[in-house]
């Protein structure tokens, strides 16, 4: 039924007004049909009252409008094309003076041209996951209770307005609240414990992140949990269970790959976190060791890219710091299109 | 009518977006005062990048610079590195550093620079102990072995041995660095690699190089200074200005004569007070001036030689020379109360020599 | 054959009872931080700012006093560009993606939004750096601009996507049945109709970009003078508030302090503009 409406070529190409036509409209009409539907658009007759009620000035508007929003569909594509092919290009003399090693060089050292990437990847992972684990028993009560104990209320409105502002605070100020408050919490806590108090550190900024990161995890599952067909649990419930065996039972087990899916973008979301982690992650390059390790200073990829980026004198530098991007940018793809993907399966079905 | 009221809404909505640009247009070009169009205050800005170092020197200079002559310009401190990293990129008008270019950034910007000394100034070792009442001396061998990592607590024999009767706490060392790119780290390291080698030989001198152990990177001076002020136990390399101006405790160090020192201008002074070769390039570090403060270093704003390059227009040109050539003349009285040291008068003469060899088409800017 | 004690039913009911506490007590907690943070950052702000807060650049380094206009400026004008360039384009390729559901080159656009609103902003920030930044020879707050553009983008698509897509077909064909021309038919009819899924999604992606530092570091640069030039660097409300929270001068964190307070409360409003706007026209997000 739309395809039918959507593009007439032969009712323009036909049309008497337009007979000097540039290359680009002349190879424009013979692609766009094709870009538009894959299936081939239906010939509709030449209605009479279609040609001659339009002036030639609205044709050319239609076209130009249809024209250019396959241009801007298109530009999309070579938007995301070309970060990836920049910074592929950037980091080719990084690539050629340290191969595939790079990946788990130990070292970073800009005074003997050494990069090695392991103590930011170890950094990056560390804090992440950190952060996940701190973060997932949260999100998860957020979606439970959001979406199957009080789907409504204010006390749901209130909660749920509450979430929306976590995600939407921006980073810098969460940066700046964590080395002004957190960080003193975490250095008495240190001195507790008896780890050395540097206050920064990957605990801090896991903890930040924590926080930062529930939004992304609590709005997805809330949306999935709420999904569950009824049938399913009042079925259970007709069976004699109780709520929480309802949830634990039939609803979990349910959204399982869907509550995967909103972890994966909350991982996304750290991974390539800047601001916040790099003001109180203390920016060191050693490898985080010892019995202490999650308290020790580091850095992630993001945080030595906003440090050295634009401090990095020689070409190598540079491009191994880009190449770290890169690097960031490869895994976020892949966990978002994971993520995705998960979830367009399960709305799908 | 819902159609019309829509197409109101977005053009109300384009029109505001337009006029707050407008406005903010027209209040940037009130704000420099007698420049009525948009392209004489886009004439009257010029852009540098840089040392920290040298940050607070430069940011109250400026300040009188542009009340003088409405002239403004935005200095950012980046850190050297990323100066001579955006001069190379040709996307800053000057760029100024703790440290000369070295081989291969020379090579890599092709062209000749020009290093204008600015002025001299101290790295403090600077301290967060706040229980301490009396100020810390530190000897050259100490101190590396602390910033090597060899030195782990505050109550360390080799700590107490150099300061009798000072009770020391019990709390762990924090090495407070840059993160970033730092001629600061440059002059730093250099001393400790001349003092000795024998500790900090594995590490080596550089504008970045690789923290043995455990230690705190902040981004700038500004960056290590605030660490070392938010973290008791941290020890960090920072300008003297900015020590002094943050009231931060700062250590005496021991100079080759073997003298404990504390940082000021006196003891900066004392210690610039060498023969200045005539391309300027010279390490003050490790003084032999019996009352020289032994970490000091010339800072140097670095320009293209010769101006004329990616369509900059001689005006530009001259009005950057005229700049320099008023920092190392009126701008070196601010100099003092800020804790940096003057250029002394041979420097000053090196320095007007290089600044006239500065060029636009091949011919001489300033006559 | 089955041994398994039953639990009783007692126990069970006392077990699902503590479990729902243990939910309201987790889901609860989450609100604490936040209104620690926003508490905090209002207590701290709310003393700094004053009228010379507001219309006043920086002092030299050391000097107490002067404010933030230069960074409120530059905030206006970076983000009132970028959403220039993102909001027409956006919603552009969004009108295509909704009317063109199952094309080819509609998946991979799709894909390519989906990416892009993935990339972390750091990334973001060294590619402008090297299309725009590095050609034009020097740090402007168009590029800028073009960064907060780009990460604004995905998000107006698919809010603008995402709204068309639940507008019944049958409302498309009316009008093409009247004999309006297709580009009236969504300008006039499809757009209007989705008008505030559409806005809230553009006024969403603005909060969103307003608190962006990263992209800005590389791009926009900085700047302690009041500028009105697109073309020269800018200083911006999050650059001002990462230099200055990180330095040791009290003065520049007092100004710190309250630069966060305005960021959050601009960007709170927008949020609250949102709210409003979804509440009225009962949109679900």
């Amino acid at each position: 039924m739309m395809e039918s409406l959507s593009f007439n070529k032969e009712a323009i190409v036909s049309s008497p007004e337009i007979t000097r036509k540039s290359w680009l409209q002349r190879w424009l009409l013979r692609v766009i049909p094709y870009a538009m539907n894959n299936e081939k658009s239906a010939t509709v007759t030449k209605t009479k009252a279609k040609t001659t009620n339009r002036s030639s000035k609205q044709i050319r508007w239609e076209n130009f409008f249809r024209n250019a929003l396959v241009w801007i569909a298109v530009a999309m594509v070579v938007l995301m094309l070309g970060v990836f092919v920049t910074l592929c290009i950037q980091s080719i003399p990084s690539f050629k003076a340290l191969g595939l090693k790079y990946l788990w060089g130990r070292t970073w050292d800009p005074v003997n041209e050494v990069y090695g990437a392991w103590p930011f990847l170890i950094g990056t992972l560390l804090t992440s996951f950190t952060a996940l684990i701190i973060s997932i028993p949260f999100s998860f009560a957020v979606a439970i209770f959001l979406g199957e104990y009080y789907p409504n209320g204010w006390l749901s409105n209130f909660l749920r307005n509450a979430v929306e502002l976590i995600a939407a605070v921006p980073s810098v100020i969460y940066g700046f609240w964590g080395l002004f408050v957190l960080v003193p919490i975490v250095r008495k806590l240190e001195s507790g414990i008896g780890a050395p108090p540097f206050g920064v550190g990957i605990f801090s900024a896991s903890l930040v992140l924590a926080i930062m990161v529930i939004p992304y995890a609590a709005s997805l599952s809330r949306e999935l949990i709420r999904l569950v067909p009824s049938h399913l649990k009042e079925g259970a419930y007709a069976l004699g269970a109780t709520r929480y065996e309802v949830i634990m039972k039939v609803i979990l087990p349910y959204t399982k790959s869907g509550l995967l899916a909103g972890v994966l973008l909350s991982l996304g979301r750290a991974l390539g976190e800047t601001m916040a982690v790099t003001m109180v992650i203390g920016n060191s390059s050693a490898i985080p060791s010892g019995k202490f390790f999650l308290f020790g200073p580091g850095n992630t990829m993001a945080s030595v890219i906003a440090n050295e980026f634009t401090e990095a004198a020689t070409t190598t530098y540079l491009s191994a710091l880009i190449e770290l991007g890169l690097v960031l940018f490869l895994v976020t793809v892949v966990i978002n299109m994971i993520g995705k993907r998960i979830i367009s399966r399960f709305t799908n079905e | 009518m819902r159609i019309r009221s829509i197409t109101t809404l977005l053009c109300s909505g384009a029109l505001l977006a337009g006029m707050s640009l407008t406005t903010s247009c027209n209040s940037g070009g009130s704000g420099s005062g007698s420049d009525t169009t948009n392209k004489s205050s886009d004439d009257n800005t010029l852009l540098g990048a840089g040392s920290t170092f040298v940050y607070p020197l430069f940011s109250k200079m400026f300040a009188e610079y542009n009340t003088q002559t409405q002239l403004k310009v935005n200095y950012q401190s980046i850190g050297s590195g990323g100066g001579i990293l955006q001069l190379t990129n040709k996307t800053v008008d000057f760029g100024d550093s703790d440290a000369p270019l070295n081989d291969e950034q020379a090579t890599k910007i092709g062209v000749p620079v020009l290093h204008i000394p600015m002025c001299s100034g101290a790295v403090a070792i600077s301290y967060n102990l706040p229980d301490l009442k009396d100020t810390l001396k530190l000897t050259p061998v100490v101190l590396t072995q602390i910033f090597a990592g060899d030195i782990k607590t505050w109550n360390d024999k080799a700590i107490a041995a150099v300061n009798p009767g000072v009770k020391l706490p019990n709390l762990p060392i924090v090495v407070a660095h840059r993160s970033d790119g730092s001629g600061t780290t440059n002059i730093f390291t250099t001393y400790l690699m001349k003092v000795d080698s024998a500790d900090w030989g594995k590490i080596g001198k550089g504008s970045a190089v690789n923290w043995p152990g455990s230690t705190i990177g902040g981004k700038g001076t500004e960056g290590v200074a605030g660490t070392i002020k938010q973290t008791p136990g941290a020890i960090g390399y920072i300008e003297l200005a900015y020590a002094v101006q943050n009231k931060m405790a700062f250590a005496k160090l021991q100079n080759k004569s073997g003298n404990y020192i504390t940082p000021s201008v006196a003891s900066t002074t004392a210690a610039g007070n060498v023969t200045i070769p005539a391309d300027s390039k010279v390490s003050l570090s490790n003084t032999e001036a019996a009352d020289g403060y032994p970490i000091s270093g010339f800072t140097w704003a670095i320009i293209y030689k010769e101006q004329n390059y990616n369509g900059r227009s001689l005006d530009r040109a001259t009005k950057l020379v005229k700049l320099l050539w008023w920092n190392i003349h009126d701008g070196q009285k601010f100099a003092e109360p800020l804790t940096y040291a003057p250029l002394p008068a041979n420097a000053v003469t090196v320095a007007e020599a290089i600044l006239k060899s500065a060029t636009y088409d091949g011919k001489p800017i300033l006559q | 054959m089955n041994k398994k004690p039953t639990s009783p039913i007692n126990y069970r009911l006392a077990k699902s009872r503590a479990y729902q506490v243990l939910i309201i007590i987790f889901a609860m907690a989450i609100t604490i931080p936040l209104f620690f943070i926003i508490g905090y950052i209002f207590v701290q702000g709310v003393q700094k700012i004053n009228w010379t807060f507001l219309t006043h650049i920086p002092k030299p380094v050391g000097e107490s006093g002067g404010g933030i206009a230069n960074a409120l400026v530059g905030s206006l004008i970076i983000v009132a560009v970028a959403a220039v360039i993102a909001i027409p384009i956006g919603i552009m390729c969004g009108i295509y993606l909704s009317e063109n559901k199952r094309s080819k080159l509609a998946y991979w656009s799709r894909l390519s939004v989906d990416i892009l609103q993935g990339v972390p902003s750091i990334v973001i920030g060294i590619v402008v750096y090297f299309w725009i930044v590095k050609p034009a020879g020097g740090f402007s707050a168009f590029s800028g601009s073009i960064a907060l553009a780009i990460m604004m983008l995905p998000i107006v698509v698919r809010s603008t996507e995402e709204t068309l897509k639940l507008l019944p077909d049958s409302l498309k064909e009316a009008a093409l049945a009247l004999g309006i021309p297709y580009h009236r038919v969504i300008l006039s009819v499809i757009v209007p109709c989705g008008i505030s899924g559409i806005l809230s999604g553009v006024i969403l992606s603005v909060a969103r970009i307003a608190g962006e530092t990263a992209p800005l570091l590389f791009t926009a640069f900085g700047n302690p003078y009041l500028s009105g030039d697109i073309r020269k660097p800018m200083q911006s409300l999050p650059l001002l508030i990462f230099n200055y929270a990180t330095s040791p001068y009290d003065d520049w964190r007092d100004l710190a302090w309250g630069a966060s307070l305005i960021l959050l409360l601009w960007v709170l409003l927008l949020n609250i503009f949102t709210k409003v706007i979804t509440r009225r026209w009962k949109i679900q997000l």
